[in-house]
């Protein structure tokens, strides 16, 4: 230890520094740190100590709190310190507090005012370190002292004093934007500034500005693409050159604004298209600062209104990353890929095998760059391989963030592409079984909703199958040792509700294994309350069907265990499971009917059954009910109110607390239980009356759909993405307007690259191992041809399963053809918004002889499901590009229709449909298709806001 | 924005810090454990990047680079480009190469000669890293520029305490 005293201070210091560096061990640096920390005490406040030695120790607290100690008894004098006149002791101090301090302590009053004098010094050097001080130290309620002189050091003879300057004040707009609200312009100005670094700073606030408020700052898009074009000409001075290329920082800077500005904005885009195709030609792709730049321009590019044009240069440089060496590179054309993808899926195609190298790849991080692509890029037809690979990856990690996200991820991807229930069931269980506790507990709900519902399947037999290989398969995992408790409350629901069902178990068996869950995991109230409440529900099925029920005698000692237990809420439920017991048949069928999880709960907020006695006690003289409205004090109110509306709601916000509780998702969803309960005496006249009148449904053609539409705003998907957007109709038509505009490009620059691929040009690429060409084709195969038609079918089954809790089965295929027909009957100039094959192929298609065609074969999603598991299953890659599903389907589903090209329609309809449809220039013709959809129980939701996302990638 | 710069040794022994958000020194101190928790278990010949949302939070990413017993990390949000903060670490490298010839670790803890300290080289390798990074954004790119900034201030110090940035020599430490 180096506090010998010498009389060389940094001596002392240097000796001290070396042991630390020497520090074999943790507890060894510590060691010397504190022993440090004793020393600096006892010195530093030692009476007049000579300046040079204050700034020693005030750094070597600096690496005392490095390293992890505190320093904090020394803050005072880093702070006096910076009172210094002394250039090189007032940038110590500074310095020191800069790291020490945070905006909000409270030694910073002690400063303000050394800053505010600084900042009015003549040299621009105490200038400078006063704004770094300013950037890092002041808060919301310092910045008015601050900000006049800031302000007038924007004009200030030095340029790094500028710099300075317009960094500090956007630093400010951090911290406070309306503190500096009224200065913006000066960005402004100053991105005039004759030099060009004070240009490139601007930047800096510019990109945050506009990415606040990107319309307030078009009339800037001449002005960044004439700069942007002056850089790339090597305009400015020589010292600005990085590796040979000019201002790189500030081309970067500038495509990141440009991507901004040209968002959505086609005049603003064919403004940048010039520069932009420049940057990309011009651009030296051997550095690494020359590949940020094309990466750049990249994301420009798929940013900005779609340029075939550039989208082919960016598909180059896509390609040139992703074959080069270095994983630099490759993660940037992953990460480069993914945001093309959007406007040109195909493209992903022509990169298959080496997205599967960098899947493959040791390199963590592209490896997950890459899940993240294929996130992106996952359709029906390679979802399988796609998930299965994400779940095998997620079993292997220990980094719980992201083992959180990519089994959400798997969970999102098998809700929305699942071919199979089967396979959905094993995913799921993968899953919970690997990641468990980390799963989100809405999606174990959305398991057993499934289980309970089914997957739109037509009939009885495919849901019975689906719940018997789910209890199979959990009475086989119950097996292992320490399943999740997420996990446990679904097998114990499904076990519950369905173990007997099928027959094949005995109820004793199943019991005898609920109790083993309750025994094994006898921490967890929550499952025991699953496995009680299930043990009640087989024993009351076993009752309802005139069994004799026998208690095992672990399930009694469990009971009694139970009923003694310090929770109550296990109490209540073991004495309920008692009383159950004991009652017949008939009282058991009543309470606890069998599969009756789906059933709608009536709930009659009148309380109905209570008039009887109501009548009663009046008879007897009691006080009638005077309904709230219409008590003494408020009556004033009700009448005020039919006067004006507005003001009444304002009012009635102080009687929320008597309001009944909001309606719940359950009770909003089938607008026959709101209908049901026609006396809602006390919110009702709270609400605006108007926006409450909801009609009843299955009655009303014309206001149908609209209706029924937005009462699914809001509610919760219980089948697909938890990304459940409201969508409007009014919100629809600007909608449709950009999928306009994108997929009409899309299809141009379709049309370019499939000519390009054709077989041949995969043949260089023959010699690659057949796994991972069979990984390729699964992965890549059925192209976008096939694109998410299966999905489109799930889509709109999980749509309509929302307004109909249950009832499922032939509304699907049904609104799936009905569908399209209306889209079929669309004018030709709609439909060009899809594929330009569809246009071609529609005048040939009967639509109601393709609409009876889907009747007839009612199975169409799982119909379709085939199909694309065949494709997966095929190992040959060519087959695989021609189109197989299109051709099975062809053969399996429509018979009638020969042609192959119209075997295209119904898919790429589907998806573009819901706009059409809603759209509806043909009333008639949808007015006819809802009354028949509705014939068949079904409310049609033609609007499912994920079909757009789909169309928009 | 750029969240943090940190500078570490092999052995997981912070070097350097700066955090442009506050942030308390046991939190830094977690931090920059966890990062080198991370970086220790990368192999060579893999991309310099890290995902690090588990360790910074939404919209964070890292980019750090080795140089022999060093680890040099620069921690930013999706407003950079990842290659680019690469070049920028190599600039800030560079830099300090020119300052301090030859950046490894004995050079940035241990070079100083006898009229220079250790002290003023943590001192001016913030004084050259708030060159390049000023509140958090990328202020300056060009080493050239950097070192001129910093030589401005170096005379200052020059004149007033006889001391010269360029040290005359680090042998003197190293051959022990």
């Amino acid at each position: 230890m180096g506090s010998q005293g010498g009389f060389y201070q940094s001596k002392e210091f240097l000796d001290l520094v070396k042991s630390i560096g020497e520090a074999r061990s943790k507890a060894e640096e510590d060691r010397i740190v504190l022993s440090e920390i004793e020393t600096l005490k006892r010195r530093i406040s030692e009476p007049d100590i000579p300046k040079r030695k204050m700034k020693e120790y005030i750094i070597r607290l600096v690496y005392v709190e490095m390293l992890g100690h505190d320093a904090s008894f020394g803050y005072i004098h880093a702070v006096k310190m910076t009172h210094d006149d002394s250039l090189l002791v007032k940038r110590t101090g500074y310095l020191a507090v800069t790291l020490f301090l945070n905006e909000d302590h409270d030694l910073i009053i002690l400063i303000v005012n050394t800053i505010q004098k600084d900042l009015k010094s003549d040299n621009y050097l105490v200038v400078c370190a006063a704004l770094n001080v300013v950037c890092k130290l002041i808060n919301e309620e310092t910045i008015p002292a601050m900000l006049p002189q800031v302000v007038e050091l924007l004009v200030h003879p030095k340029e790094a004093v500028r710099k300075k300057a317009i960094m500090a004040l956007h630093r400010f707009y951090h911290k406070s934007p309306s503190s500096v609200s009224h200065l913006v312009s000066n960005f402004r100005k100053r991105l005039c500034d004759n030099d060009p670094g004070v240009m490139g700073a601007t930047l800096c606030p510019l990109f945050d500005l506009i990415t606040k408020d990107v319309n307030s700052y078009k009339d800037l898009v001449i002005s960044f693409v004439s700069i942007l074009k002056q850089v790339a000409e090597r305009r400015l001075p020589k010292a600005y050159d990085y590796h040979q290329m000019p201002a790189p920082f500030i081309q970067i800077k500038l495509l990141k604004i440009l991507a901004l500005l040209g968002s959505g904005d086609k005049q603003a885009s064919e403004d940048m298209y010039t520069v932009v195709g420049d940057i990309f030609r011009k651009c030296d792709s051997s550095s690494n600062i020359g590949n940020a730049v094309l990466y750049e321009c990249i994301c420009c590019v798929s940013s900005i209104y779609p340029n075939p044009k550039l989208l082919e240069s960016a598909a180059d440089v896509i390609s040139r990353f992703l074959k080069s060496d270095s994983h630099n590179l490759k993660y940037m054309g992953i990460d480069a890929l993914s945001r093309l993808i959007k406007i040109s899926p195909e493209i992903a195609e022509q990169h298959q095998l080496a997205v599967i190298d960098c899947l493959e790849d040791p390199d963590d991080t592209l490896k997950r760059k890459t899940f993240e692509l294929l996130y992106k890029m996952t359709k029906s037809t390679n979802v399988e391989v796609i998930v299965d690979r994400m779940i095998d990856y997620m079993i292997r990690i220990n980094d719980n963030h992201y083992k959180t996200e990519i089994a959400s991820r798997c969970v999102e991807l098998a809700e929305q592409f699942a071919p199979s229930n089967q396979w959905f069931i094993q995913t799921m269980n993968k899953v919970f079984e690997h990641a468990g506790d980390l799963v989100n507990i809405k999606v174990a709900h959305n398991l057993m909703r499934l289980i309970a519902e089914g997957f739109g399947e037509d009939d009885d037999t495919a849901d019975s199958q689906l719940r018997s290989s789910a209890v199979e398969s959990y009475l086989r995992i119950l097996g292992e040792p320490k399943l999740p408790s997420v996990f446990l409350r679904v097998i114990c629901w499904v076990l519950g509700e369905y173990g007997t069902a099928d027959g094949k178990f005995s109820a004793s068996y199943i019991t005898g294994k609920l109790c083993d869950v309750a025994e094994a995991y006898s921490n967890d109230e929550t499952v025991k309350a699953y496995a009680v409440t299930a043990l009640m529900k087989i024993y009351a099925f076993e009752i309802a069907s005139g069994k004799k029920v026998d208690m095992l005698p672990e399930c009694q000692t469990l009971m009694e265990e139970l009923l003694a237990s310090h929770s109550t809420d296990l109490q209540q439920r073991a004495y309920e499971l008692q009383v159950v017991i004991g009652l017949d048949a008939h009282a058991v069928d009543c309470i606890m009917p069998s599969d009756a999880s789906c059933e709608d709960i009536e709930v009659d907020k009148g309380l109905s059954f209570l008039d009887g006695y109501i009548q009663e006690s009046i008879e007897k003289g009691a006080q009638p009910y005077i309904p709230e409205s219409e008590r003494s004090g408020i009556l004033n109110i009700s009448n005020f109110r039919n006067q004006d509306h507005n003001e009444a709601s304002s009012h009635s916000l102080r009687f929320e607390a008597y309001e009944l509780p909001k309606p719940t998702m359950q009770s909003r969803i089938p607008p026959a239980s709101l209908a049901s309960t026609e006396l809602v005496p006390v919110p009702e006249p709270m609400y605006p009356r108007e926006s409450y009148q909801t009609p009843v449904p299955s009655v009303s053609l014309d206001a149908g759909s609209s209706e029924l539409k937005l009462r699914l705003d809001g509610v919760q998907k219980k089948w697909g993405r938890p990304t459940y957007s409201p969508a409007t109709s009014t919100s629809n038509s600007t909608l449709q307007k950009t999928v306009n505009g994108i997929t009409q490009v899309d299809g141009a620059s379709t049309s370019n690259s499939r000519t390009r691929e054709t077989y041949d040009s995969r043949k260089p690429q023959i010699e690659i191992s057949p796994e991972k060409q069979k990984l390729a084709a699964s992965l890549f195969g059925g192209s976008s041809k096939t694109e998410k038609r299966p999905a489109a079918v799930h889509k709109i089954s999980k749509a309509s399963s929302h307004v109909m809790e249950k009832s499922h089965v032939p509304k699907y295929s049904m609104e799936v053809a009905s569908e399209k027909t209306a889209s079929v009957q669309q004018p030709p100039d709609l439909l060009d918004l899809g594929e330009p094959t569809v246009t071609s192929t529609s005048p040939l298609v009967d639509p109601f002889k393709q609409l009876e065609g889907l009747l007839d074969t009612t199975q169409v999603a799982s119909a379709v499901n085939h199909g694309s598991i065949a494709a997966i299953e095929s190992p040959d890659m060519m087959t695989l590009y021609a189109d197989t599903p299109a051709a099975i389907r062809n053969s399996d589903l429509l018979s009638g229709l020969s042609n192959p090209s119209i075997i295209n329609m119904p898919g790429d309809t589907t998806t573009t449909q819901p706009m059409q449809s809603s759209k509806g220039p043909n009333l008639k013709d949808s007015l006819e298709r809802d009354a028949l959809v509705r014939q068949m129980g079904v409310t049609p939701s033609s609007q499912n806001p994920n079909l757009f996302k789909d169309l928009l990638g | 924005m750029i969240k943090a710069v940190m500078v570490m040794n092999t052995q997981g022994k912070p070097r350097l810090a700066k955090f442009y958000e506050y942030l308390p020194v046991e939190k830094q101190q977690e931090l920059i454990r966890r990062v080198f928790a991370v970086l220790c278990g990368r192999a060579e010949n893999v991309s310099n990047f890290i995902e690090a949302e588990s360790i910074f939070g939404p919209d964070s990413r890292l980019v750090y680079k080795h140089f022999a017993t060093l680890y040099f990390v620069f921690v930013f949000d999706s407003s950079e480009n990842e290659l680019a903060v690469l070049d920028l670490i190599q600039v800030f490298v560079e830099t300090l190469d020119k300052c301090f010839k030859n950046v490894c670790e004995l050079d940035i803890v241990f070079n100083y000669s006898k009229e220079m300290t250790l002290l003023e080289n943590i001192f001016w390798i913030h004084t050259i890293l708030d060159e390049i990074i000023f509140g958090g954004q990328v202020l300056e790119t060009s080493s050239a520029e950097v070192m001129k900034a910093v030589e401005e201030i170096s005379k200052l110090e020059a004149a007033s305490n006889a001391i010269t940035l360029i040290p005359k020599s680090a042998s003197g430490w190293r051959s022990r």
